[in-house]
């Protein structure tokens, strides 16, 4: 019921939306909770195990019930907390774990089953049979399980990413925090200021407190403008602080537009910060909590501080007549509120004996409320005094067990809180987060002047924490009432009192778990589900521990408070990726033949971040196999063209270059002819293969060494690695220029016609030998020449500045059809490789030695190389290693798969039989048939003999011999020709 | 998390590629035996409490540095070039 004259939502701007189908009217401020409590709807939810009907409890983040879906579509957000969600126009939103409707549930049959559903039920209940679990239980306590579910489509709202940095993080705007963000501010250091509402100043929006004379509302709105007008202080406002990390370092969400209805796909509707600040404060408030009686949660009853918030901010009288009950002097100012609000105060139980009536309504002291009745919603409370049992009619009740102060973040780098008498509940333990200081309500200061005194304090230590002179600002008079109470956690009595709400969780399940021996609190709450979910115990860990700590006999500060980890409220896993779905997963790397390439049709595939093409199609082709047949066929007849351009390439210069070489590498490049290129091989320090690549000299200190295309950015660090960290002695510089030029291979017998038609000077056999390189001109561009060849055909690669790669790709390929060849791509460059039996990372895979592939004679003994020594080591360099050979089938079955592992004939093929593994295959279509690279044991001493190979996941078994792996032109002629 | 590159000031820690203990920096002479190989390639003492490590300034100025850090407070102390330890130690 929406009152007049209350409240601060704008009576002039009334916004319409939809909960579960039924339109509804509200006010801009609103929040769909007040909005509906305002149309007198109670009945927002139902509990996730027993599907009890729930109303609202709280007015802010903490909510347990009261979960809503909003949206639709890719736009749906399950599991928001209407109390939290402000209403726009059009606003849909509908109930969750509720079927046929919120009102008729048939799931809620379980409450009458709730004598065998209490803690451990599951445990104990679906151990066997256990193939049981997968098939059947599982599905069906998933399914009848309840909580929001997503959409299923992929999500069409935009979220983002963002960095910040400031001096003084203060988290939360209620009056220590604005008071803190004022001194700072006038001081002149950066200020973030942040909180989780819309609206900043905390409880001063929901109370009639004044301050300096003006209502607490007022205040804050004057002191928010002026924090607004200065250009050090940013205001955060819908952003939550939700974890603290290292160095300063906090992880916010804000929530951009979850109030709007702007969906454009520009603006983002949560943006995801990291926000890193010199120093913090925590004025983060406290949250009230609940006390544990039979059927404390049906819809009507909720917390004092909440019926406050909703009378006194948003102008809605929950009920018609209002009870209270309490422990402490504060939750009686709802009846204050009340009354003055002209709502009809029924009475105020207060279990305190000494408790005093603050105001002319009717107190009944040293009682009890002890039960609860109403269907769907309160319709009356049952208060147990020390004459007996009277019943009081009352559609809301307002409870109070004392407030909670939020000291989560503080535990968020394993500090633990402590435990405080007089205000019965947890504070933050000082420096749990380096360069944190807590203040206010968070820290146990319950009044308002200690609050806005305590913001000052705060800003004061901070500021001399950062050499800076504090400005004075005044501390404004304000309410200092002191904090009475007396522990109440639950009444005692038969039925199910309830402790958290979101999981079902009662009195009983606590006490259980302490009879079966789950003593520890960490398995109480595994065992019973206590504070887990949306609200992560926030309304119920500390009453349930208090519980346990009695059950137990123990102590609260011995038995200690279950872990507080980020983040403090849900945030949905589309803002922590933000920027890091679809493509912005990986960057991608295109070649200067990408536009090309993929023009002429042909599939891409991914090596590492690069794209490069698996085949060329022509028309008439069914599969990529007479594709790759086709273009095998170029290179070895005509002439093929390929874009290399991926390979790592790494430009090496000055005096000691060929020294840096010889260390980095087996073979020695330092007696390497200018002119000459060189294959290397290069081992990590463990003395096991690290990479392989050619290596040209282009003048006396210059070297360009070429890497795989996997490896090329550890073979740099690795090279950095030698010359910073092992010889900076070194006079010599390294630079990446992999992206600087565009190569390409152009492969075949017909390779160098090819490229005499584009060079200004033409080739021949004599000056351009196999293993020559040298500066060119093509049409008066300077270009790179490398005799080199990765197919065994005579052949070159071809480099030029990467901005004339596109169209030197597109010469290359026009000569090479002129002359019955083409491009080739992955496919067919594989199977080149295997016919000539050079290696990939297929092969040097990281758990193989030079001796392995064997290269061990490539491993100079005149001098050291990173690696060399423990590539000696006896274990190193073992006959009974596996080593690399080719295979080819010869049996009736004529495939080879690349994985499959390698017995002796006689032997099954069980593990430990095993004796190698293919690591490379492919069809040639030179030799007819299947080849394979791979290792086996024994190694050359085994050329000729036959074997099993036998391919476990595909099932498919044939017999091959071992030969060598080497299989097209092993004498090397056609390379040199 | 942030490290003080030398060259670049405070950078966020993604920017850098993690190697190890800064024993990496004392290759020892290819005959120094094969406990001192072992100990260089192999063995590290992982105690809780101060460390210093190589990283490296990969996505920035590409400079290897020697980051000293508590792994219990996470605390960074500092750091400096494993080029200029080099000199100092030459």
């Amino acid at each position: 019921m929406r009152l007049r004259d209350k409240g601060t939502v704008d009576r002039n701007a009334p916004v319409s939306f939809t909960f579960d189908g039924v339109s509804y009217r509200g006010f801009q401020g609103d929040t769909v909770a007040s909005a509906l409590l305002a149309n007198g709807i109670g009945l927002m939810a139902r509990s996730f195990k027993y599907h009890r009907p729930r109303g609202v409890l709280t007015a802010g983040s903490e909510e347990p019930n009261a979960l809503i879906t909003v949206g639709r579509d890719g736009a749906t957000d399950p599991n928001v907390r209407a109390t939290v969600q402000e209403i726009y126009e059009g606003l849909e939103a509908r109930s969750q774990n509720a079927w046929p409707s919120l009102g008729f549930d048939v799931m809620a049959v379980n409450d009458l089953a709730a004598p065998f559903l209490g803690a451990g039920f599951y445990y104990k209940t679906f151990m066997w049979p256990r193939a049981f679990w997968e098939k059947l239980y599982e599905p069906i306590i998933r399914r009848a399980a309840g909580l929001g579910a997503l959409s299923g489509k992929a999500p069409t709202d935009k979220y983002e990413r963002a960095f910040a940095h400031c001096d003084v993080l203060v988290i939360g705007a209620g009056p220590t925090g604005l008071m803190a963000a004022l001194k700072a501010g006038r001081s002149g250091v950066d200020v973030i200021l942040a909180d989780e509402d819309s609206v900043m100043g905390g409880r001063l929006n929901a109370e009639t407190f004044l301050i300096d004379g003006q209502a607490g509302s007022d205040w804050a709105a004057t002191i928010v403008g002026k924090l607004a007008a200065m250009d050090n202080v940013r205001l955060m406002p819908r952003t939550t602080i939700a974890g603290a990390y290292d160095q300063g370092t906090f992880g916010a969400l804000e929530r951009v537009n979850h109030h709007t209805d702007i969906r454009d796909g520009k603006a983002p509707i949560e943006t995801f910060w990291r926000i890193v600040a010199k120093q913090s404060i925590l004025a983060a408030g406290a949250l009230e909590r609940p006390i544990a009686f039979q059927n404390n949660d049906r819809p009507g009853i909720m917390m004092a501080g909440a019926v406050r918030s909703y009378l006194n901010r948003w102008g809605v009288a929950p009920g018609k007549t209002v009870t209270v009950f309490a422990n402490n002097d504060d939750a009686h100012r709802t009846a204050l509120d009340m009354q003055a609000a002209g709502v009809h105060v029924a009475a105020v139980i207060d279990s305190r004996a000494t408790a005093q009536a603050q105001g002319n309504y009717h107190l009944i002291k040293g009682a009890h409320v002890s039960g609860t009745s109403g269907r769907k919603g309160l319709e009356s409370i049952s208060v147990r005094t020390s004459t007996g049992i009277d019943t009081i009619e009352t559609d809301c009740l307002a409870m109070s067990g004392g407030w909670n102060p939020t000291v989560h973040l503080t535990c968020h780098m394993n500090g633990r809180p402590k435990w405080r008498e007089d205000i019965a509940s947890f504070v933050p333990t000082d420096g749990s987060i380096p360069s944190m200081i807590t203040a206010g309500a968070c820290n146990g200061d319950f009044s308002t002047y200690a609050c806005l005194r305590a913001g000052l304090e705060a800003a004061k230590k901070i500021l001399s924490a950062l050499g800076k002179t504090a400005a004075d600002v005044a501390l404004p008079e304000a309410e200092d009432a002191p904090y009475n109470l007396e522990p109440l956690w639950a009444v005692p009595g038969k039925g199910r009192a309830w402790l958290d709400y979101q999981n079902d969780v009662s009195v009983k399940d606590v006490t259980q778990a302490a009879t079966e021996n789950f003593r520890s609190v960490e398995h109480m709450k595994r065992y019973t589900t206590q504070g887990m979910a949306t609200d992560q115990g926030k309304n119920s860990n500390v009453t349930a521990l208090a519980l346990l700590a009695d059950a137990t006999g123990r102590g609260i500060p011995e038995t200690g408070t279950t872990t507080f980890r980020p983040p403090y409220s849900p945030i949905a896993m589309a803002a922590f990726g933000a920027g890091a779905e679809g493509k912005g997963f990986a960057p991608e790397r295109k070649t200067t033949s990408h536009v090309a390439t993929v023009d002429a049709g042909a599939p891409m595939m991914e090596a590492g971040l690069w794209y490069r093409p698996s085949y060329f199609p022509i028309n008439g082709e069914k599969n990529w196999r007479q594709s790759c047949d086709r273009e095998v066929g170029y290179v070895r007849n005509a002439v093929g063209v390929c874009d290399v351009s991926t390979l790592g390439k790494i430009d090496i210069q000055g005096p000691d270059a060929g020294v840096l070489l010889d260390l980095v590498y087996t073979n020695v490049f330092s007696t390497l002819k200018i002119g000459r290129v060189r294959y290397g091989l290069m081992l990590r320090e463990d003395g096991y293969v690290m990479d392989d690549g050619t290596t040209a000299r282009l003048s006396e200190h210059h070297f360009v060494t070429t890497t795989t295309t996997a490896a090329a950015g550890a073979v740099m660090r690795h090279l950095e690695f030698v010359t910073q960290v092992l010889r900076p002695d070194l006079d010599v510089r390294l630079m990446s220029v992999t992206e600087q030029w565009a190569q390409f291979a152009v492969a075949g017998p017909k390779a160098r016609k090819v490229l005499n038609d584009l060079l200004d000077d033409p080739l021949d056999n004599e000056a351009w030998p196999f293993m020559a390189c040298g500066d060119v001109t093509l049409s008066g561009v300077k270009g790179r020449l490398f005799r080199i060849s990765f197919s065994g055909e005579h052949a070159y690669e071809i480099a030029v500045p990467a901005r004339y790669g596109y169209s030197l790709f597109r010469l290359l390929t026009t000569k090479a059809k002129a002359l019955g060849g083409g491009p080739y791509g992955m496919e067919a460059l594989n199977v080149l490789r295997i016919e000539k039996g050079f290696i990939t990372h297929g092969e040097i895979h990281g758990r193989v030695t030079a001796f392995d592939i064997g290269m061990e004679r490539m491993v100079s003994a005149k001098k050291d190389c990173i690696g060399k020594t423990l590539s000696n080591r006896v274990g190193l360099l073992n006959e009974d290693r596996e080593q690399l050979m080719g295979f080819k089938p010869v049996g009736a079955v004529k495939q080879l798969t690349g994985g499959a592992h390698l017995y002796n004939e006689g032997d099954e093929a069980l593990t430990k039989f095993n004796r190698g593994y293919l690591t490379s295959v492919a069809f040639s279509p030179t030799f007819g048939h299947f080849l394979a690279q791979g290792f086996v044991r024994g190694g050359q001493a085994r050329n000729g003999e036959r074997m099993r190979m036998v391919d476990h996941v595909r099932e498919i078994e044939t017999i091959v011999e071992v030969c060598d792996p080497v299989f097209f032109d092993p004498k090397g002629d056609r390379t040199r020709g | 998390m942030r490290l003080p590159c030398p060259i670049c000031g405070e950078r966020d820690i993604r920017e850098f590629y993690y190697q190890g203990a800064d024993v990496a920096l004392n290759r020892p002479a290819p005959d120094a035996g094969e406990q001192a190989w072992q100990d260089y390639v192999f063995l590290r003492d992982n105690q809780p409490g101060e460390h210093r490590d190589l990283w490296q300034h990969e996505s920035g100025c590409g400079a290897w540095i020697v980051v000293s850090r508590n792994t219990v407070t996470h605390l960074v102390s500092g750091a400096v070039l494993a080029t200029d330890i080099k000199r100092t130690q030459a």
